[in-house]
């Protein structure tokens, strides 16, 4: 029954890893563009929640409504005033400035707000569990997997059902062809990252909830991103998700035998995926 | 003569130091198919990307409508009016054919002419296959679905580049059979082609492209096969 329990607890994890990476995943399916600093944004996000709850006195819930639209922002302009500028036909330039990006932001929260571990207080719900049968499940594990599901679950329908996520669609696949339908690439870009730093928000939440954070925790969790990213199907939502619960069954797997190897079994899964499907679980059909 | 619709004064382009388009001169009345015929690499698809914007142009080198649009943005040359069917096609992957015709939408503010009901009766086969992957359909199937995009913006002008390349000659005929109906829509249309044959059967107004300039330029009744095979080739016949 362990061994279930194990399976179960991984799963959840894998719906944080799955909200990591669902940003980083939209960002790179529509304009082929691997956000370095993804995580440091998720922590710059955490550190929004934070600082609204802090100075509001309000409930991580709550902060987290004022800090998407705030994370949206935030995105809009970096995408419009730094990434539109250096996005081309080489990817050199694109992952040198979002690397240098991530350092400017660890440095921008080391000096504001420390190198000290913070947590946001969510209050009894984080120790607030329920029986699955011989199971227990704790409620905060649980949320966040049905988080992941609910925003996967919205974002395809923004790309499938709505006449944005056609205008996405359509850039990703060809975006001179789509400036002549007067969609303007470098507009839909902008949105793309803004909803993408919405969904980091949403991944903040939960991160900052589960755990203490501080400023320098970004790059592991890009690591974590971009795995399930890479075992889900580059650009793939859904495949976004399954790759997510693949690192988290494996780091969970991984810790019951010894809890050392908690993280290397994460990587461990990645590798192997990579090696019997080299394009992942659910590779997109036109790349 | 009917007010003209397009105006392209003095047009140059340049692709970084090699200069294209010399001084190209052209109008299109209302209402009127003109063609624009050369050869390989005589300019025809130069042109075409700088009436759309995707080249940048002097701001008053072409004019639509009394509107100086050189210096618009592709986006912007759509939204004043002017939409094309790019050579190749070019159609969505991700998309299906119905999305396919809806991107050329996109930019849509008001009701206009061209419907998704009235495309799949211009081009019937398109309603069977509104599901399917734009690019799952033959090559005739797809050039018409990228000829209805195109006309989802509803545009005063539409450009159509190269639309016989590639296929079949039974296909190329039922697609320029569709030109009336095109053209009772109100939208006037520059045709370019290297099908010399084809442009001459459809179009008002001939212009034949040698090497950045137009070289012959007149209705397709007053010019002869010579002057046309001279102005194609630079060699008399």
């Amino acid at each position: 029954m362990i061994w279930v329990d194990t399976i179960v607890q991984g799963v959840l994890l894998g719906g944080l890893y799955a909200l990591f990476a669902a940003g980083l995943s939209l960002v790179f399916g529509i304009m082929r563009l691997v956000n370095l600093a993804h995580g440091d944004l998720i922590v710059l996000a955490a550190f929004v929640i934070l600082t609204m709850a802090g100075a509001l006195g309000l409930h991580p819930f709550v902060a987290v409504l004022i800090a998407a639209p705030v994370m949206f922002a935030v995105g809009w302009l970096l995408q419009t005033y730094v990434l539109n500028r250096v996005l081309g036909d080489d990817i050199l330039p694109p992952l040198l400035v979002t690397f240098g990006l991530s350092v400017v932001i660890q440095n921008g929260l080391l000096e504001g707000f420390s190198a000290d571990s913070q947590k946001l207080s969510a209050g009894p719900i984080e120790a607030a569990s329920i029986k699955l049968g011989p199971i227990a499940v704790g409620v905060m594990p649980l949320l966040t997997l049905v988080s992941a599901i609910v925003v996967i679950f919205a974002l395809n329908q923004l790309f499938y059902r709505t006449k944005l996520g056609r205008a996405f669609r359509a850039t990703s696949d060809d975006a001179v062809t789509a400036g002549l339908m007067g969609i303007r690439p470098r507009n839909v870009f902008a949105i793309a990252t803004g909803i993408a730093m919405v969904v980091a928000t949403i991944a903040a939440l939960y991160l900052g909830i589960r755990a203490n954070f501080d400023p320098t925790i970004g790059p592991a969790r890009l690591i974590y991103a971009f795995q399930a990213v890479i075992i889900g199907g580059l650009g793939s939502l859904w495949g976004t998700l399954a790759g997510g619960i693949v690192i988290g069954v494996a780091q969970g797997l991984g810790a019951a035998i010894n809890p050392e190897w908690q993280i290397l079994a994460g990587h461990i899964a990645f590798v192997l995926v990579l090696l019997i499907r080299p394009r992942g679980l659910f590779p997109r059909a036109n790349d | 003569m009917s007010a003209p619709v397009l105006t392209i004064s003095n047009l140059t382009a340049h692709y970084g130091d090699f200069q294209a388009l010399f001084g190209v001169d052209l109008t299109l009345e209302q209402g009127q198919a003109l063609a624009v015929i050369g050869a390989n690499g005589a300019g025809k698809s130069t042109l075409m990307r700088a009436i759309t914007g995707i080249l940048p142009s002097p701001r008053d080198a072409i004019t639509l409508n009394g509107r100086a649009i050189g210096h618009l943005s592709a986006p912007e040359v759509l939204e004043a009016g002017i939409s094309m069917v790019p050579e190749g096609r070019k159609l969505f992957p991700s998309l299906s054919v119905e999305e396919n015709l809806l991107i050329g939408a996109h930019a849509r503010t008001g009701n206009g002419y061209w419907t998704l009901e009235r495309l799949y009766d211009l081009f019937p086969i398109l309603r069977e296959r509104r599901h399917n992957p734009g690019t799952a359909l033959s090559g005739g199937q797809q050039q018409m679905v990228a000829i209805g995009r195109a006309l989802m913006s509803n545009p005063t002008v539409l450009l159509c580049d190269e639309i016989s390349l590639g296929l079949a000659p039974v296909v190329i005929r039922d697609i320029y059979a569709t030109f009336p109906k095109i053209r009772e829509s109100g939208a006037s249309v520059i045709v370019v082609e290297q099908d010399i044959g084809q442009a001459l059967r459809i179009a008002d107004h001939v212009c034949c492209m040698m090497e950045g300039r137009i070289t012959l330029s007149g209705a397709p009744t007053d010019l002869s096969r010579d002057a046309i095979h001279n102005a194609y080739f630079g060699v008399s016949a």
